[in-house]
């Protein structure tokens, strides 16, 4: 295949950045996306340009390292898929293909396509946790059984890889679906009930202050979610967040 | 003369650990509170370390190259954990559990480490149910285990096809609760590149700032490497891409020894290779060998034409295809030991049987366990009259349920319907029971620092079983190290706090800036992957699934002059004190290119084959590896001297108590 790649380069954070035109030829549909940037990286390289800088580590869907923004979709055109899994088979001979970074006050970038999303760590320090220390003396696993519908459902939620997909791709950069997944996963088990309330409140509070948007029920994050994470799980925030803010008076 | 301590405690094998917490020091909270500990890694192993240790109220300062502690390379293992809970009733128990390791690991692993570990395993089940980790539950609200290659009992517990990650954000989640209280430092995109040791003692490390490229110095009064594996020498590998030995070779550099590098481990099921601009492989769960049949065709008129196109595998019956595993191991069948599982589908393709364009491939098959679970589906329905459509369907819902996201893997890969066709498979590295040598303690030959999880030698042996890397991860970290740490940090509670503008701080940082600077001042004309390719294909070629000797010998050669050539003709864009992933490559491969050597030099001194290490030299008639513990019975533990081929060797003669040594078999 031959491409046209729009690719945003922005050398520092203070750097106003631009999109550059690179053509490149010989890719192939079992490439994934991120070895078509390999293969544009090599080729700069050997002619003594500085190569686009992306973030990734796994390349297999579940680090939620990669991050690129492919023709205005988060994680590009394919369905519950992440960039690194996003494979060339999906584009054609002669496609121009868009490639931005994630956009978002919350998360500034770095470099070209790499952004800073310390915020979403920021957010689990203040409430994403059961307070339990290490003793091995916790009770035996299986002294609280817990209803396999609870236990998967907590699960589900449990599958979101922090990527930021959903911010990039809500038009407020509101967090909500990543937070909700965090609160749901933990407020669905005996283990995290006790603690929900106050980490709602707090998780919430840390998120507004990290300068996400406010959730305006588009729907948008769900759609672009790498994972599926599902809606139902703001609505259980929703939930969980007024329970809270009634004891909380 | 060995210069190795291992400090097992004297007593019952069975007691040894728990005499052993009764009688260490410990540091009373007051005194924790002045003690500083640099946790180096952010996986299973560095996490759960840096939170216990922040719990107990040391001040911690950890350390990932990523951009976030939750995306260390732990977080992609797939299959499960083991713990010896019993609870299905099948007869485990922590002394199967030990046995299995031992003899899964050939039978090269200590006795009292691999005991305790078995010991805590059940503890690390509570500890991640009370953190809210949703392992996989049955019906009636309990934990469901499944089983894995290398034992007869279910003790995998899992979470359908990410365990790892599940584990790991559990492990995140206590990290983050400490991050929170200011206990533990966080240090994201920062790369350790080398250890400070003061008047003999490990005193903290140098980093390098992966955002602005600056050297920062850190102190502490004891240091922990947690950095995983160094499967990433062979270029392609289910490693993470950045996954790296660094930091373990920095501390090997210093004086930590270096134990049997050259036990590494190939997994059986991995996605085969497509390509030359293929950069990883990925792994698709062992726990598939629960069900899934391994086969080739009988015919090797059959192979042809399936790699010419001519043939489907859905077009050949039962009565032509070859389950070699089932037909060679009929005791454990598709579930023997990964490097038995590996070995013998090498032997398949290379006497010309594989089933891909490449020749590299053999079938994993579903159709017979999708037609039994859908039989047994009906028969619940009561749905006696159900066609073989009808069952098929039922059978795919329950193996979508099982393994539904590494079927989906593997459809986005391959493109290919693996509920339809069979996937095809084929063996890559995946681990490495090599690594830092410790004692009982975890500690390394340098005294104060500590190697724990992948990046330690110390509890597989020559072959790990599946689900036990995440075991022994999470085991260090929570349950070991936090009591052996203590006994020597009951020594360092008046030291204060360390300063780093100590000279050998200074000098540490010149040093690492005079290797940055000579790698930027090499502008020559190849990136840094080209070498990195290269190399991966001397060590996957002949210090890969079988070694020889002529083959070790000329890779040790050949690893030698890449190096060379390294230093002449690399280019890396960019400049040192800014954002450049190119840098931080070079600054891995350089690490890289003399390991290699080293894993070759440990190959060839040992002249048997055990475990994941099978020398041509040493095998049975059938092909089977033969392992020779009068000579070997030891753990080669090599001390750096400037050239990684004039290493020295130093023995820790294995002593078994306990275990009888017998030939592994699985037939
Ligand atoms: C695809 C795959 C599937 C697997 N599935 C299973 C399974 O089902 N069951 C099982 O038991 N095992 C499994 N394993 C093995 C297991 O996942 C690993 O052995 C284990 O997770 C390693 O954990 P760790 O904490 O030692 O290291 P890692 O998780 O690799 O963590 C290394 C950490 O060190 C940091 N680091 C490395 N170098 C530096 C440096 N120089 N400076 C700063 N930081 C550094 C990294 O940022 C990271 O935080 C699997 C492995 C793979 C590859
Ligand atoms: S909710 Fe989905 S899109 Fe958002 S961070 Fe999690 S996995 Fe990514
Ligand atoms: S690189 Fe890990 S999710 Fe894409």
């Amino acid at each position: 295949m031959k491409l046209t790649l729009k690719i945003w380069r922005q050398n520092s954070a203070t750097d106003k950045g631009q999109m550059v035109t690179y053509p490149i030829d010989g890719i192939e549909g079992d490439m994934s996306f991120l070895e078509m940037m390999d293969v544009l990286n090599e080729e700069l390289i050997v002619k003594g340009e500085d190569p686009v800088a992306f973030d990734h580590d796994c390349r297999e869907g579940i680090c939620g390292m990669c991050s690129l923004f492919i023709n205005g979709e988060a994680h590009g055109p394919d369905r519950a898929v992440t960039t690194c899994q996003l494979h060339m088979r999906k584009f054609n001979d002669g496609d121009t293909i868009y490639i931005e970074p994630w956009r978002a006050k919350a998360f500034p970038v770095i470099k070209d396509l790499v952004v800073d999303r310390g915020a979403f760590d920021r957010i689990m320090a203040s409430g994403g946790f059961v307070s339990v220390n290490t003793s091995g003396n916790t009770v035996d696993a299986n002294a609280i059984p817990i209803s396999k519908i609870d236990a998967d459902k907590a699960f589900e939620a449990a599958t979101c890889i922090g990527c930021g997909a959903c911010v990039a791709t809500c038009v407020n950069a509101s967090a909500m679906l990543y937070v909700a997944a965090k609160v749901s996963q933990l407020a669905l088990l005996p283990q995290g009930k006790v603690e929900a309330k106050e980490r709602v409140l707090n998780m919430v509070k840390t998120m507004d202050e990290e300068g996400f948007g406010n959730c305006t029920n588009t729907g948008a994050c769900a759609v672009e979610c790498p994972k599926e994470i599902s809606l139902d799980n703001i609505a259980r925030m929703n939930r969980e967040y007024f329970k809270g803010m009634i004891s909380a008076e | 003369m060995s210069v190795l301590d291992s400090k097992i405690p004297s007593g019952a094998l069975s007691t040894k650990w728990s005499s052993y917490k009764d009688h260490i020091r410990l540091v009373n909270p007051a005194n924790k509170r002045n003690i500083d500990i640099i946790v180096v890694g952010t996986g299973l192993a560095g996490g759960s370390a840096s939170a216990s240790l922040a719990e107990l109220g040391y001040n911690v300062h950890s350390f990932c190259f990523q951009d976030s502690p939750r995306r260390a390379h732990s977080i992609a293992a797939q299959g499960g954990i083991n713990a010896a809970k019993n609870y299905q009733g099948d007869g485990d128990s922590v002394f199967r559990l030990f046995y299995d390791t031992i003899k899964g690991g050939d039978y090269r692993a200590r006795e009292g480490n691999v005991y305790r570990l078995a010991e805590v395993s059940a503890s690390i089940i509570d500890q991640c149910v009370a953190q809210g980790v949703p392992f996989a539950r049955e019906y009636g609200g309990l934990l469901d285990n499944r089983s894995f290659g290398g034992s007869q009992v279910s003790r995998t517990f899992y979470a359908k096809g990410q365990t790892g990650q599940q584990l790991l954000l559990g492990a995140y989640s206590a990290m983050s609760r400490q991050i929170g209280k200011g206990k533990i430092k966080m240090h994201t995109r920062h790369e350790m590149l080398d250890l400070v040791i003061v008047d003999g003692k490990a005193r903290g490390i140098i980093a390098r700032n992966l955002v602005t490229g600056k050297l920062e110095r850190f102190s502490a009064h004891a240091v922990v490497i947690a950095s995983g594996g160094y499967g990433n020498v062979f270029y392609l590998s289910t490693n993470a891409m950045g996954s790296n030995v660094t930091a373990a070779w920095k501390i090997h550099k210093k004086g930590a020894f270096f134990a049997n590098p050259c036990y590494t481990q190939i997994h059986p099921t991995c996605i085969p290779v497509s390509g030359d601009h293929q950069s990883k492989l990925t792994l698709m769960s062992e726990s598939l060998r629960n069900d899934g049949r391994i086969w080739v065709p009988k015919n090797l008129e059959d192979s042809k034409a399936i790699r010419e196109g001519r043939m489907k595998p859905t077009d050949i019956k039962d009565e032509d295809k070859d389950f070699f595993l089932e037909r060679r191991y009929p005791a454990f069948g598709n579930l023997v030991p990964r490097d038995v599982a590996s070995r013998a589908a090498k032997e398949r393709c290379d006497a010309g049987y594989g089933v891909n364009a490449t020749g590299e491939a053999v079938y994993l098959d579903f159709a017979s366990a999708i037609e039994r679970y859908g039989r047994e589906k009906a028969k619940i329905a009561h749905n006696e009259n159900a066609s073989i459509e009808e069952i098929m369907e039922l059978g795919t819902q329950v193996v979508k349920a099982k393994y539904g996201n590494l079927f989906q893997m593997y459809y986005k890969i391959v493109d290919q319907d693996p509920y339809k066709t069979p996937m095809m498979i084929y063996p890559a590295v995946h681990y490495t029971m090599g690594g830092i040598w410790v004692d009982y303690n975890l500690m390394t030959t340098i005294t104060g620092c500590y190697a724990t999880g992948e990046a330690n030698f110390s509890d597989h042996g020559a072959n790990r079983l599946g689900a036990s890397a995440l075991m022994q991860g999470l085991a260090d970290g929570y349950f070991v190290l936090p009591y052996t740490i203590a006994d020597y940090l009951a020594d360092e509670i008046r030291t204060g706090k360390i300063s780093t503008e100590l000279p050998e701080f200074i000098q540490a940082e010149a040093d690492v800036k005079a290797g940055i600077d000579r790698l930027m001042n090499i502008k020559g004309t190849k990136s840094v992957d080209y070498f990195h390719k290269r190399l991966g294909k001397i060590i996957w070629d002949k210090v890969g699934m079988s070694r020889d000797e002529e083959g070790l010998k000329w890779a040790i050669n050949e690893v030698q002059k890449l190096r060379e050539e390294f230093y002449n003709d690399l280019r890396i864009p960019g400049t040192v004190d800014s954002f450049n992933p190119e840098l931080d490559k070079a600054n891995r491969v350089c690490d890289f290119l003399e390991l290699g050597e080293l894993m070759a030099v440990d190959a060839l001194n040992r002249t048997e084959s055990c475990g994941g290490h099978f020398r041509e030299e040493s095998q049975t008639e059938e092909g089977e590896a033969k392992r020779n513990d009068k000579d070997f019975a030891y753990v080669a533990a090599w001390e750096y001297t400037g050239k990684p081929a004039e290493a020295i060797l130093h023995k820790e003669q294995l002593v078994f108590e306990e275990i009888k040594l017998v030939e592994r078999n699985y037939k």
